[in-house]
């Protein structure tokens, strides 16, 4: 086996990140009291410059580190995407910690080596790889779940979230395992030549499918494996909420590609029917028990979980196009959810968690402009035009009207229906309720700039989406 | 002069941006409602410059633009108008100025959000009026329904939250079969078009299946039995302005999306499940006439009469199959159409008319409730003469607009089924029923209670727009003219459309 440098080259924004990421962690270590600050500096700079290093190597692809690590266009974009949205992210929670006293450095060094494990995740060609950056991500986010070591509310939600995640973790794995049984590899492009070439013991491949549709289903948060959702959404601290809400379900989608469909594209027969039932489930539960919600984190939760559902649509068409509308389904998703939780943290304040939906009364009143935010990303998530989340679901729709599935098509719409009455009931909470409390928003700038930055990008997505689906339909050429 | 302009745009982006620039401008700005008002107003006059420009002989889309918008689906900003939708955009833009006048003094909390609301409403309604690819259709079709949301939830009655949530579930509800519907289409025909939708073959399953997802969507709009019930909840509990533009505009799109969508798309499948359509239309007309005549409020008295009216449209499009079917010329049918275009019209003005004259009522005595009223045209003469006058043209009286339209659609009816003639004429008896007795009621007898004896007649604000609408629905009633002419060569156009088979 030869080492050949030039190949590294291909990882280099992840391997910028790892430096960056130990940086970080000395930085921490050894300035004390200044290494929060620091840390988040470093942090928001190491994202913006892989990001940068990532969109400057756009074109170049191959395979690298032995045909473990793939650069395609595929990841390049949701790389870039995901180092986007942790940018938000960090921003966001930086608000909040502060005015909580969990400002400290571990928590930077703990999303960075999340997001590198994200990266990783994108950017697998090899079982192993994928299993490598999703234990990166996963153990990092247990952590930052545990972060407010005091509440005994984040105690039990990162318990349960260990517990189940590794359960999760054991059962990806133990497909993987029953795949390299069947097909005596591990490499995602020899399985799928293998299985393509046919000629295996279908119940063995299904049985081993079964289990990595088990181990998505669960890192995406899919019904039934949804359970550790809005417990673990509810009781971790709000910044760490919006952290794992967001950029962890690009991961998970890219997951699900890189196995289901570049390793057992040809299986589909088996994995289409299990998504169906993943999908159908997760918009009924979702939204159902959505309406049910008086805690906005928890009712954001269970509508995360529907979301899932209709980004599993694209999936389960098994064409190019549901791919990237997918694709593009879960970029817009996480648009729209960290502006929602982004809102929960512009409202709370030192000693107040705005996180049941009647503190939202009468907001329009008390500050028009972000109740005007908030109402956008709503509507959005409702999947209302001319907002983002219309055409995500559009799209969605599109793909599996255009395989003929119209009945899950039709489970899909009405679903969309149910979840309107929840979204609205939020607007009608701002909008035509008296407020019940007079404070004035207090958040620094940066934070106030943000949120509009990212509600009024779900506006002018929407009303000029080409450019966004242009992208998402070049990433899987028919 | 006027084709080379791009007026469609014009007239859907204007009032959308100078709604936001209302908007901006801030609640205590003393320039809300002139600013709005002039933006209001000239976005009327530009609809009657499309008025001028309209080639009355041709069926063609006129007015045309086309853009690319979202180029990975093929999905175009393309516009245009004919013979349909023309009218329905004037409609549109004059009762949006209507609107603006009549929330003058009334809306005194947040007037800036309330102008631009109705603003925006207009920008996007006029653009559902003209889009003529599926999807831009959809979208405006859908965004009208975020503004009307705020309206009846902000400034409406004590219960305007039920009826907000309730308006728009039911539509919503209603409209993503639509959605699915426009998606099967473009999977059939590869385009997003909706004048190639008109053109793609279909087999009679698919025709069927399509028409029930056309019929859910615009059934909840128009609003048909039973899919009514949000109407009469949304109406009570909207302000004025709200109940004007729901009654005048938002009815209109459900009996559009008949013309432009279910008719020319399925017409096998409209023609074998006219009787549907058609024993709902009559249920309306006949069931809710006399529901209208038992209610106590009269804001809800008037919703359950549009809901009546409504019926003689549904009806007017689908008895031509069986004249069709009696006949071979299929005379009778081009009027059964006409009738049914002229009475979306009609109603347009009528119920604006009678809905602004209990606002007018409301914001004097703030109640709604029939009996407690009486005697009102002791103190209010000028007023009860309009009102009168409204009665009467909802009622159908000849000589006022809602003659023409329910004449025409009963003479048509009478070559497709006397009995549907029959059914269709006991409007006359019914809605001169319950809407004289609502006159008797609150305006004539002697004055009632001292809060009848306190009012003051309309101020010249309310007279000029009650006037100018008395002016339109005489002028209409009179000299029909106007209206039917521009719609002529595209009803024709419909009438083959519908006529050949796509199986």
């Amino acid at each position: 086996m030869t080492f050949e440098v030039s190949n590294m080259v291909l990882a280099l924004p992840e391997m910028f990140m790892l430096a960056m990421a130990c940086v970080i962690l000395l930085a921490v270590a050894f300035l004390g009291k200044q290494g929060a600050n620091a840390a988040y500096g470093l942090s928001q700079l190491t994202l913006a410059i892989t990001a940068i290093l990532i969109y400057q190597s756009l074109g170049e692809t191959g395979l690298t580190f032995d045909g473990t690590y793939v650069k395609d266009a595929f990841s390049d974009v949701l790389k870039m995407a995901i180092c986007l949205i942790n940018i938000a992210v960090l921003l966001y929670s930086t608000t909040y910690l502060k005015a909580r006293d969990l400002f400290k450095g571990e928590y930077y060094v703990l999303a960075i080596f999340s997001t590198l494990g994200m990266m990783i995740m994108v950017s697998a060609a090899h079982f192993l790889t994928i299993y490598l950056g999703l234990e990166l991500m996963s153990l990092c986010m247990y952590a930052m779940v545990a972060m407010h070591r005091d509440s005994f509310i984040a105690t039990e939600a990162a318990m349960k979230y260990f517990i189940l995640g590794a359960l999760a973790s054991g059962m990806l794995l133990y497909g993987m395992s029953i795949i390299y049984g069947v097909t005596g590899n591990l490499s995602i492009a020899t399985v799928a030549e293998v299985v393509q070439a046919g000629g295996l013991d279908n119940t063995v491949l299904s049985f081993g499918i079964v289990f990595l549709v088990i181990g998505i289903g669960f890192k995406m948060g899919a019904v039934p494996f949804h359970m550790w959702l809005p417990d673990v959404y509810q009781g971790a601290p709000t910044a760490v909420t919006l952290f794992i809400a967001a950029a962890p379900k690009v991961a998970a989608f890219a997951m699900a590609i890189r196995l289901l469909v570049e390793g057992l594209g040809d299986a589909q027969l088996y994995w289409q029917d299990m998504l169906i039932m993943l999908s159908v489930l997760s918009m009924i539960i979702g939204n159902v028990v959505a309406i049910a919600q008086t805690n906005i984190k928890r009712m954001l939760a269970y509508s995360t979980i529907s979301h899932i559902g209709f980004i599993l649509l694209g999936l389960i068409s098994g064409s190019p196009e549901g791919y990237a509308a997918s694709m593009f389904y879960a970029l817009v998703y996480s648009l729209m959810s960290m502006g929602g939780f982004g809102m929960i943290i512009l409202l709370s304040r030192q000693g107040f968690e705005a996180d049941n939906i009647d503190d939202y009364k009468g907001l329009s009143k008390r500050n028009p402009w972000y109740a005007l935010m908030m109402l956008i990303l709503m509507f959005s998530m409702a999947g209302i035009p001319p907002l983002i989340g219309f055409y995500a679901k559009l799209t969605v729709i599109k793909s599996i009207v255009d395989v003929n599935l119209i009945s899950i098509a039709i489970v899909a719409v009405l679903m969309s229906v149910i979840g309107a009455f929840y979204y609205l009931r939020i607007i009608k909470v701002m909008y035509f309720d008296t407020p019940e409390q007079h404070q004035a928003l207090e958040a620094p700038i940066d934070m106030r700039l943000m949120i509009s930055a990212n509600a009024l990008a779900v506006l002018m997505l929407g009303i000029f989406p080409g450019s966004l689906l242009a992208l998402c339909a070049s990433v899987f050429p028919l | 002069m006027f084709t080379d302009l791009p007026l469609l745009s014009l007239l859907i982006w204007l009032p959308v941006f100078g709604g936001i620039a209302v908007l901006v401008n801030g609640d205590n700005n003393p320039w809300a409602r002139p600013l709005a008002l002039l933006i209001s107003v000239a976005t009327l006059l530009l609809s009657i410059g499309l008025y001028i420009g309209f080639d009355n002989a041709t069926a063609q889309m006129q007015f045309t633009e086309q853009a690319s918008w979202i180029s990975a689906f093929d999905i175009n900003y393309s516009l245009g108008v004919d013979g349909f939708s023309m009218p329905l955009i004037i409609l549109t833009a004059f009762s949006t100025v209507i609107v603006v006048i009549a929330g003058w003094e009334v809306i005194q909390d947040r007037v800036s959000q309330y102008m631009a609301a109705f603003l925006i409403m207009a920008g996007l309604m006029i653009a559902v009026f003209s889009a003529l690819d599926a999807i831009l259709f959809y979208v405006f079709f859908e965004a009208m329904l975020i503004p009307l949301f705020l309206v009846i939830g902000i400034w409406g009655g004590p219960n305007r939250v039920y009826a907000t949530i309730k308006f728009f579930l039911y539509t919503l509800f209603g409209s993503v079969f639509l959605l699915l519907a426009l998606l099967y289409l473009h999977h059939v025909s590869g385009s997003f078009s909706i004048l190639d939708f008109h053109k793609v073959g279909l087999s009679m399953q698919e025709q069927i299946y399509l028409f029930l997802a056309f019929l859910i969507a615009f059934a909840v709009k128009v609003p048909m039995w039973p899919v009514h019930t949000w109407l009469p909840d949304a109406h009570v509990e909207a302000p004025t302005g709200g109940s004007v533009i729901l009654a005048a505009i938002t009815l209109k799109i459900g009996g559009y999306g008949f013309l432009r969508f279910a008719l020319p798309i399925t017409p096998d499948a409209s023609m074998a499940l006219d009787w549907l359509i058609i024993s709902l239309s009559l249920t309306a007309v006949v069931y809710i006439g006399f529901v209208a005549l038992v209610q106590s409020d009269l804001k809800k008295l008037i919703a359950y009469s549009s809901i009546a009216h409504m019926g003689f449209v549904t009806l007017g499009l689908f008895i031509v199959f069986r004249i069709f079917a009696n006949s071979a010329t299929g005379s009778g049918a081009e009027l059964a159409i006409e009738g049914a275009m002229v009475q979306m019209i009609s109603h347009g003005f009528i119920a604006a008319a009678m809905f602004l004259c209990v606002g007018v009522l409301y914001d004097r005595m703030h109640t709604r409730e029939i009996s407690a009223y009486g005697g009102v045209i002791n103190t209010m003469p000028k007023f009860a003469g309009f009102a009168v006058f409204f009665a009467m043209a909802n009622a159908g009286l000849p000589g006022t607009s809602g003659f023409v339209g329910e004449f025409m659609v009963i003479l048509a009816a009478f070559q497709a089924n006397f009995w549907f003639a029959f059914l269709a004429a006991t409007t006359l008896i019914l809605g001169a029923a319950y809407t004289l007795w609502m006159v008797k009621r609150v305006l004539f007898g002697d004055v009632a209670n001292d809060d009848v004896a306190k009012l003051t007649d309309i101020n010249r604000r309310e007279f000029l727009m009650l006037a100018v609408l008395a002016v339109i629905v005489l002028a209409i009633g009179i000299w029909p003219a106007p209206v039917t002419d521009v719609m002529h060569a595209t009803v024709e156009h419909l009438l083959t459309q519908i006529s050949q088979s796509k199986l």
